[in-house]
């Protein structure tokens, strides 16, 4: 099986996706992912020439609301299911420690 | 009181005639919840005291005449519901005591006066046919406790088999809901895309999700599609049309009707059983007076790598908003904004929807978007008009909703051929948007049921219950009822 | 070796729309913290974007005034990012169907004009705010999440530092008389980034270019592209590259300092938002936005100097803001003297302003009180001297000012008889300067004028005060 994503490129998408990767995960994933993507490749067998891109199941167009403000939530509700919070803002850590 | 033999027309009769009550009705749906779920583990969060008061509430009322007036039933718990706990089957959730708001479908429940007693069990944000992949517990199949109910909606399946509740809201985004129901011989909906509003619904891929009802009969399935469908304000994605009474076109007249059978959902890979069981359907329905026909989706066996690319594609960013920033569980060991994000998000979501992300972000990253992701829009477009072509001839598809009855609990297998085999009745129909309905057609030597699936054209869900109806009353398989056995 | 410049700038615009662009709730600024919140702003699970129309409207209204084709089939899609004020860790935004391209402004730098490219212009929501506390901590509002924003990407057409500032100026004017959003720098509802490259004269490729960031202002946007300029020569002269780098304009210094170095362009894997659907914006849908669109600058200018006679520098000035101008049109609307009006507000009223750190709309005197005054001056009523005291106090006080004037007893006098007999007791008073005056010092006249109107504490009407007084002395 001809392998087409590399480990690093692996770690990469855990970058981008921003989900922390032990080795043996990575090693993992990377098995995984180029036995998925040698499935999809399948789909290159299909010729797909002007064939437009479908992204909805149902054809809808111009889909819109008015412009009516509407109060929802407290200040208070939007707090409630915080991990951490102060002053009535939602509290993380900075960038660096 | 035991509800398990009656439909809700009946049940509803006798609420009218004041020979129960609803705290009857709800009492004996905890009752049995409290008998039968510790080897079920069909929920996640049962919700007694709340539907006890409500119950008490209902009974004190003079006016009965709401559609669901009493009925006891459950949720998913990828569907959000105000003031209890949603945990999506993952740990990251598993503090995630107050959604804030009740899905659009939770409110029409409400609203049609039915009683929700909890939230079920499903694969980690829906991802999985089998349940495993929940973070919280494995539902067990009620015909037999050593199989899968399905999945990822098998906590809704198997509630609905083994009475604990007179129905249940399932999402389908490749199966989630047909799959599990065909598992534990009971009737799963997939309406239209866009039948159901998806507000409330946590997105696992936007253009492919539907919530639909699971339940005994065919006749109470469309009495609660009836009640959770139509144009939602909250979700641009729902359709405009009308909402028919679909509990009211249950004619039982199928003649005339005309029947495609796709050659590729009966290939090789179909267990002999189930073939056999389908071809008993398709002759019933001639003797019903429809005809039917073998007819090519060619495009099918693409299907399930389109699905893939789509659905992997969509998820990576719809769980994206698990950061630990506003709910959720964040990281203890989180010193600084990145591990916040890393550290939250590696901890909490387990090992398939991980890899499902990185799938996804793979087809969508520069460089790989056109031949992968734009690939598979495309292809979908073909899929999609493969079931044009046959349904400019026929009215409805029919065949199996899978290939073979539930596998054993740990039974993990990778084998492609089988993989597809599994995927390619059930995921061209959330590709193309059209509704289908699984009902039970038989059962295997081992006493496990299989489900035949009806499949219409968009909005023709009153002809999928037709059908589906018609083949119901002129079978006994509805009847029969799970023993909760097996070697456990 | 001799540069040229090249610059490109990158526009953020808030709408100001009553509602968010994708969630109900209220789009306004300075609320307390995550009050002007709901589920959809907070990336709630389960939660879907709603599309406001006016949004679309006021987007569309824009990039029409930046004279934009507007996009017949257009549709939003999802930009990949985490950041803690991103709570989707995806922005909804236009990627390759933006809903306006191709447009274009006009400029006039050291008396030429010149057109600057507008590539595009498409819609997204703005992120919330994160705030760097310092203890280790960041605090995150969400107030501003969803509020309907354009981005406005121009070509890189500018060549100057003051181009670019020029251009700021137009775009902002621009888009202020389209209504469609307050573009105040102060309350970011308009923030911009600015490229800048130099490339040998005579080369067509573009050389690297740097991105400015945190420029809180127009002049800062010039300051910060000026030292950029410099800087950028200087690597250049010295043999080396210029880096494709992001840069950070110091206040304090002047000076540009670097924040990271770009190395691969970031992954934002959009691709199509499936929660919302496509719009089809059909010519009827363009037509009535069109028809919406009031007056722009350049129209009112021409008009100004065609239809009212005024000179280019006035109209130019009284066209650079939409408050000045309509302040303008509404104070000569009862046909009032349009050069008179021009006059005042070029003048004392904008002197009062710069002085007092003030807006228009934050004076007491209105565009009517101001026409009243200059119908009273042109009437005779008042004196052009007795008007500024007028003036003085409608600025602080407001007031009609024909009760002002009455109140006051500050009319002209204008009566023959009363001014005759007051000449004639300052002629008795001044014999010299009478002397003076018929011995051919005209100037001695002045001073007989100057005594007339301290006597009259200013109020006496000046052109019957020069005719009775040359009577008057020529009698003696």
């Amino acid at each position: 099986m001809m392998s087409h994503v590399s480990e690093d490129k692996v770690k990469q998408l855990a970058d981008m996706l921003r989900i922390a990767v032990t080795e043996e995960e990575a090693t993992r994933y990377t098995e995984h992912l180029n036995k998925m993507v040698d499935y999809v490749k399948c789909l290159d067998e299909v010729d797909t020439d002007g064939v437009e891109p479908m992204t909805h199941a149902i054809e809808l167009k111009n889909v819109m609301r008015d412009d009516e403000p509407k109060q929802w939530i407290t200040q208070e509700q939007a707090l409630k299911n915080a991990p951490d919070h102060e002053d009535g803002q939602f509290r993380v850590p900075a960038i660096l420690d | 009181m035991t509800f398990k033999k009656h439909s809700i027309k009946e049940i509803e009769k006798m609420l009218h005639n004041n020979e129960i009550t609803v705290k009857d009705l709800v009492e004996s749906s905890l009752n049995r919840i409290k008998e039968v779920d510790d080897q079920v583990k069909a929920f996640i969060t049962v919700d007694e005291e709340n539907a006890l008061k409500k119950a008490e509430q209902l009974d004190q009322q003079t006016n009965k005449d709401a559609k669901l007036f009493g009925i006891p039933g459950a949720i998913k718990d990828n569907i959000v519901t105000k003031g209890l706990r949603t945990t999506c089957g993952s740990q990251f959730l598993s503090n995630f005591t107050d959604p804030l708001y009740d899905a659009t479908v939770v409110d029409k429940l409400h609203e049609a006066e039915a009683v929700t007693v909890g939230k079920l069990n499903m694969d980690e944000f829906a991802m999985g046919s089998t349940t495993e992949n929940s973070s919280y517990q494995t539902t067990h199949n009620p015909w037999n406790l050593d199989h899968v109910p399905g999945g990822s909606s098998g906590g809704s399946a198997a509630a609905v088999a083994a009475g604990e509740v007179l129905f249940t809201l399932g999402t389908d985004t490749g199966g989630s809901i047909r799959q599990p129901a065909a598992f534990c011989g009971v009737v799963g909906m997939k309406p239209t895309y866009g039948r159901v509003s998806r507000f409330g619904a946590v997105a696992f891929a936007s253009s492919l999700d539907q919530v639909g009802p699971i339940t005994r009969t065919v006749e109470d399935n469309a009495r609660i599609l009836e009640v959770i469908s139509g144009r939602d304000k909250m979700d641009m994605t729902s359709a405009h049309e009308d909402v028919p009474a679909f509990s009211e076109g249950l004619t039982g007249d199928i003649k005339g009707l005309k029947i495609a059978v796709p050659k590729e959902y009966l290939s090789e890979a179909v267990d002999p059983e189930v073939k056999e069981a389908v071809m008993n359907a398709l002759k019933l329905y001639e003797s019903l007076g429809a005809t039917w026909e073998e007819v090519s989706l060619p495009h099918s066996k693409y299907a399930a790598a389109v699905y893939y690319i789509i659905s992997s594609g969509e998820a990576s960013a719809n769980l994206a908003r698990f950061d630990g920033v506003r709910y959720g569980v964040r990281s203890e060991k989180a010193k600084n904004m990145l591990d916040m994000f890393r550290l939250s998000r590696s901890e909490g979501f387990g090992d398939e929807v991980k890899k499902r992300m990185f799938l996804g972000a793979y087809a969508l990253s520069s460089g790989n978007y056109e031949a992968y992701y734009k690939k598979a829009q495309q292809v979908r477009t073909l899929i999609k008009q493969d079931f044009d072509h046959v349904f400019a001839n026929y009215d409805v598809i029919v065949g199996p909703t899978t290939p073979t009855p539930a596998f054993k609990i740990g039974e993990k297998n990778f084998d492609p051929m089988v993989v597809y085999a599994r995927d390619v009745t059930t995921v061209p129909i959330n590709l193309a948007g059209v509704p289908a309905i699984s009902v039970p057609c038989g059962f295997s030597k081992d006493g496990l049921p299989f489900g035949l699936q009806i499949i219409g054209k968009h909005f023709a869900e009153q002809t999928v219950y037709r059908v589906a109806h018609a083949f119901e009353q002129a079978t006994d398989f509805h009847k029969t009822l799970p023993q909760l056995g097996g070697a456990q | 070796m001799n540069f040229e410049t090249v610059i490109g700038i990158e526009v953020h615009v808030e709408l100001k729309t009553k509602s968010k662009i994708f969630s109900p709730s209220a789009n306004e600024f300075g609320a307390e913290p995550n009050s002007n919140v709901n589920p959809i702003d907070l990336g709630y699970p389960g939660t879907l974007p709603v599309l406001n129309e006016e949004a679309v409207n006021y987007g569309m209204k824009a990039a029409m005034a930046l004279n934009c084709e507007i996009a017949t089939h257009t549709k939003f899609d999802r930009k990949n990012y985490f950041y803690p004020d991103n709570p989707k860790a995806y922005q909804i935004s236009q990627f390759d169907q933006p809903i306006g391209e191709n447009g274009w402004i006009e400029i006039e730098v050291g008396g030429r004009k010149k057109r600057i490219g507008i590539n595009r212009v498409h819609l997204e929501e703005d992120a919330g705010k994160l705030t760097h506390g310092g203890d280790g901590y960041s605090l995150v509002d969400f107030n501003r999440q969803g509020a309907p924003l354009i981005e406005i990407v121009s070509e890189a057409d500018m060549r100057s530092p003051e181009e670019a500032y020029a251009y700021l100026e137009k775009l902002k004017n621009i888009i202020q008389f389209t209504g469609v959003s307050d573009v105040k720098m102060e309350e970011g509802s308009l923030r911009c980034d600015a490229n800048i490259s130099l490339r040998p004269r005579g080369q067509e490729k573009f050389g690297t270019k740097a991105e400015l960031k945190n420029l809180n202002s127009f002049a800062h946007v010039q300051k910060g592209l000026e030292f950029e300029e410099k800087r950028q020569a200087e690597v250049l002269l010295s043999g080396e590259a210029v880096q494709h780098e992001t840069r950070r304009f110091d206040e304090k210094t002047g000076e540009t300092i670097l924040m990271r170095v770009k190395e691969d362009a970031e992954d934002y894997r959009y691709f199509p938002e499936p929660d919302l659907v496509p719009l089809y914006i059909d010519d009827a849908w363009k037509e009535r936005v069109r028809a919406s669109i009031p007056e722009l600058p350049d129209e009112r200018r021409k008009r100004y100097v065609e239809e009212l006679g005024l000179p280019e520098y006035d109209a130019g000035v009284l066209t650079s803001t939409k408050e000045m101008s309509d302040f303008f049109e509404a104070t000569i609307k009862d046909g009032i003297d349009a050069k008179q009006a021009s006059n005042w507000l070029m003048g004392d009223i904008s002197g009062y302003m710069n002085k007092h750190q003030k807006e228009l709309s934050e004076l007491a005197i209105t565009p009517e009180s101001l026409g009243k005054m200059i119908q009273l001056i042109q009437d005779g009523t008042i004196s052009s001297k007795i008007a500024k005291r007028v003036f003085a106090e409608l600025v602080e006080k407001g007031g009609a000012p024909e009760q002002i004037v009455e109140e006051k007893g500050w009319a002209q006098i204008s009566d023959e008889g009363q001014l005759t007999e007051i000449i004639t007791k300052v002629l008795d008073e001044n014999e010299q300067s009478v002397n003076d005056y018929k011995e051919g010092n005209k100037r001695a006249l002045g001073h007989l004028v100057g005594q007339v109107m301290k006597a009259t504490r200013g109020q006496a009407n000046p052109p019957m005060v020069n005719k009775i007084l040359v009577q008057e002395i020529n009698k003696r």
